[in-house]
């Protein structure tokens, strides 16, 4: 639904090194981190939909991966994450206030945002230390002394590397870092029928709680769009290096907002990375995922938990449907360029178990025409709380309050001024 | 000089308003409430359990508003205890009838490395160049008052020149170490934790050691380990070490200011004599009858 609302850059931690000229104007890209202990599980995706073979990405990695540490997952796994724990709204609808009764929650709407992945490969003063064929992908997996070296021979090899990658990847490179690159196996990919690029995974062992998103901001042209999906035991993760903010929650909101979802969510998400100066990573879901609630989708079954790495889930119960436990969801959103943050993403896990979710009320009025003392002070509250509404709007959005009123049809509540108050009757 | 406590409560009072309003820090007003009762209570229990001659609530009050700004927790049992750990360090822990662990660091990485459930944030204080600004202002007269200012300004430029280095060695650009040490948790550290000068060395020579060590430690916890809140883990492990370094370069001890007459200093002073040093920091001085003469002296004139 929001696919279209937030237009990101691919890239959060690798760069497109298309051969041909093919402008890229997928910016979004989704990565789940299984983290326990020190052992990771990390899925990318993003929503690259250009012609898979311009398609290859390096990415950093902190150690040597086998064969078996790496698997071409589901994209469906992200989507449903996604789905799961994106921004939502609630409707209620107000009573008959002359039979007034309690108001009930009836229907749920979810934004969701954008996912998919790719490959490249060659040596020379580079080792090439592995080379796999996994799914539809190529991969390789290099070390290098120097970035001099490192960037002659993606050239050599066809990659298209952007000016200033070299000192990025230098620095990688002395922090001991390999190099993980992957591109499309037309001829695989063919013969496997899949339409779209599925999500890589990597499970790898290391202190290193990161995401390398420097390489991912060398040739952006404008800013970048990453979804992060923690899933750990204990609790919500944050970054150490940036302010980690809560998205503003709970408010009442005009109901037209309920057809103009996306965009309500793509506009406040932009005033607020604007109010933080985009210096900050907003947390947008953080919850126990053994349950929800409004549930903007069900949560994943064990079996989809399994498959996005979560390695912990007692094997006995595996096969078993229903809900997962002892696995705790952070949904991070962080819209970056290399000015704002020149630093990679650390993070570390909390203990917090709170829940949180970026969550909006829509209340619809009663409408009817009767009339009776408790309709006529109800009209009243409602013209107010319209106004409060529309104000919540323009505040989170930024959008113009006279545009707001006009959309919802009310007009700006006659306030009299105090010395009309003062002299008036 | 004055007693520089008044404005260090004061100044971690501002900064805690200022998180709790402005960056959304995640500390319940109960919790607030708790970590400086308990603190309080603390104090209190073994001041009289000590038998020292007066309950003085102000180093209390420092530590447990230096917990409510840094320790995150969602038990309220644990913010309490860590403060309970934290002034309980303070009189149980000591080595030359000297504390060996800031009370705040000490509570923090005991919580941490005994419970999941209580953590740090470095990164809420955000990146604000204002807000930096600010803070090193504020700490800059709170340090300078407490005379400790050369522990906060060794640490700080050994930290720089580390992060520096290794922005060199990689070939990073400035931004990098410049955004590493931006960051408030780093200041509020150098300024109001590092600088306690009751858990620093006497001596100027062991102070800068020891800034130095912390900063290699917390560089090496950083960027080696990779576990954040290193410069907490780093002055929990140096502050063992501070005992030999008062060893090997001995001089006066600080105490906080002198009152112009009465007894001498409670808490601390009472276990080790308080000796009254206004130019403190070199390594000079001299032990034990000396100071006490000077002391006297000193209490004369002023009375």
């Amino acid at each position: 639904m929001l696919a279209a609302g937030v237009k990101a850059a691919f890239g959060f931690c690798g760069f497109y090194v298309a051969k041909a000229d093919t402008r890229l104007f997928n910016k979004a890209s989704q990565v789940a981190l299984v983290r326990l202990d020190d052992k990771t599980v990390m899925t990318m995706a993003n929503d690259f939909r250009g012609d898979p073979k311009e398609f290859a990405i390096v990415i950093p990695v902190p150690t040597f991966l086998e064969r078996d540490q790496i698997h071409v997952g589901d994209k469906a796994l992200l989507d449903h994450l996604d789905a799961y724990s994106a921004p939502r709204l609630v409707e209620y609808f107000d009573g008959d206030p002359c039979t007034p009764r309690y108001p009930e929650a009836l229907s749920v709407g979810a934004a969701q945002a954008p996912a998919a992945k790719m490959a490249r490969e060659k040596s020379l003063g580079v080792t090439v230390e592995a080379r796999y064929t996994i799914g539809e992908y190529d991969i390789l997996i290099l070390s290098a002394k120097e970035s001099t070296g490192l960037e002659t021979w993606l050239t050599q090899n066809g990659y298209r590397i952007p000016p200033g990658a070299s000192a990025v990847l230098g620095s990688y490179i002395k922090q001991g870092m390999r190099f993980f690159v992957a591109k499309v196996n037309l001829k695989e990919q063919a013969r496997l029928g899949f339409q779209y690029l599925r999500p890589l995974q990597v499970a790898y062992e290391s202190p290193k709680f990161m995401l390398p998103i420097r390489l991912g901001t060398v040739n952006a042209d404008g800013p970048q769009e990453l979804f992060v999906y923690a899933l750990t035991r204990k609790g919500r993760v944050e970054t150490t290096n940036y302010r980690t903010v809560r998205l503003p929650t709970g408010m009442d909101l005009p109901v037209y907002v309920k057809s103009k979802f996306p965009a309500f969510y793509k506009a406040m998400f932009a005033e607020q990375v604007r109010r933080e100066d985009m210096r900050s990573v907003f947390l947008e879901y953080a919850w126990d995922m053994a349950w929800c609630d409004p549930c903007a989708a069900d949560p994943l079954s064990r079996d989809e938990l399994r498959q996005l790495g979560v390695f912990w889930l007692g094997e006995a119960a595996a096969g078993q449907q229903g809900q997962a436990q002892e696995v705790f969801l952070t949904r991070l959103h962080v819209r970056y360029d290399a000015a704002h943050f020149p630093e990679d993403l650390a993070f570390q896990e909390t203990g917090d178990r709170q829940n949180f979710q970026a969550r909006y009320v829509l209340r619809h009025p009663w409408k009817e025409a009767k009339s009776c003392p408790a309709a006529d002070q109800y009209r009243k509250d409602l013209a107010r709380r319209q106004e409060t509404e529309a104000q919540a709007l323009a505040t989170l959005t930024g959008w113009r309050i006279e545009d707001i009123r006009r959309t919802m049809g009310v007009t700006a509540l006659d306030e009299k001024k105090w010395w009309q108050k003062l002299w008036g009757d | 000089m004055r007693d520089p406590r008044p404005y260090q409560i004061a100044t971690l009072a501002l900064l805690l308003a200022y998180g709790l309003a402005r960056l959304g820090f995640d500390v319940p007003a109960l919790h607030v409430f708790l970590i400086l009762g308990t603190a309080l209570l603390t104090q209190r229990v073994l001041t009289d359990a000590c038998g020292l001659p007066r309950f003085d609530p102000r180093s209390a009050l420092i530590s447990g508003l230096s917990l409510c700004l840094l320790l995150r927790t969602g038990s309220p049992w644990l913010a309490a205890s860590a403060a309970v750990a934290a002034i309980a360090s303070k009189f149980l822990i000591r080595c030359n009838g000297k504390h060996v662990f800031n009370p705040t660091n000490f509570g923090l990485v005991a919580s941490m490395a005994l419970t999941p459930r209580v953590w740090v944030s470095p990164g809420q204080w955000g990146h604000s160049a204002l807000f930096a600004f600010l803070m090193a202002c504020l700490g800059g007269v709170v340090v300078f008052r407490a005379w400790r200012s050369d522990v906060t300004a060794a640490f700080l430029a050994a930290y720089a020149a580390l992060l520096l280095g290794r922005a060199l060695l990689l070939g990073d650009p400035l931004p990098i170490p410049l955004h590493q040490l931006q960051s408030g948790a780093l200041l509020l550290f150098s300024f109001f934790m590092i600088s306690d000068p009751k858990t620093t060395p006497d001596s100027r020579t062991g102070r800068m050691l020891f800034a130095a060590l912390v900063a290699l430690g917390a560089w090496y916890v950083q960027f080696r380990l990779f576990r954040p809140s290193g410069i907490l883990w780093s002055l929990a492990a140096c502050s063992a070490v501070v005992p030999l370094l008062d060893r090997l370069f001995p001089a006066r001890r600080y105490a906080w200011a002198p009152e112009a007459s009465g007894p001498r200093r409670p808490e601390e002073g009472a276990f080790h004599g308080a000796q009254v040093d206004l130019r403190s920091g070199d390594a000079r001085a001299g032990r034990g009858g000396e100071g006490r003469v000077r002391l006297l002296r000193l209490l004369r004139g002023q009375g």
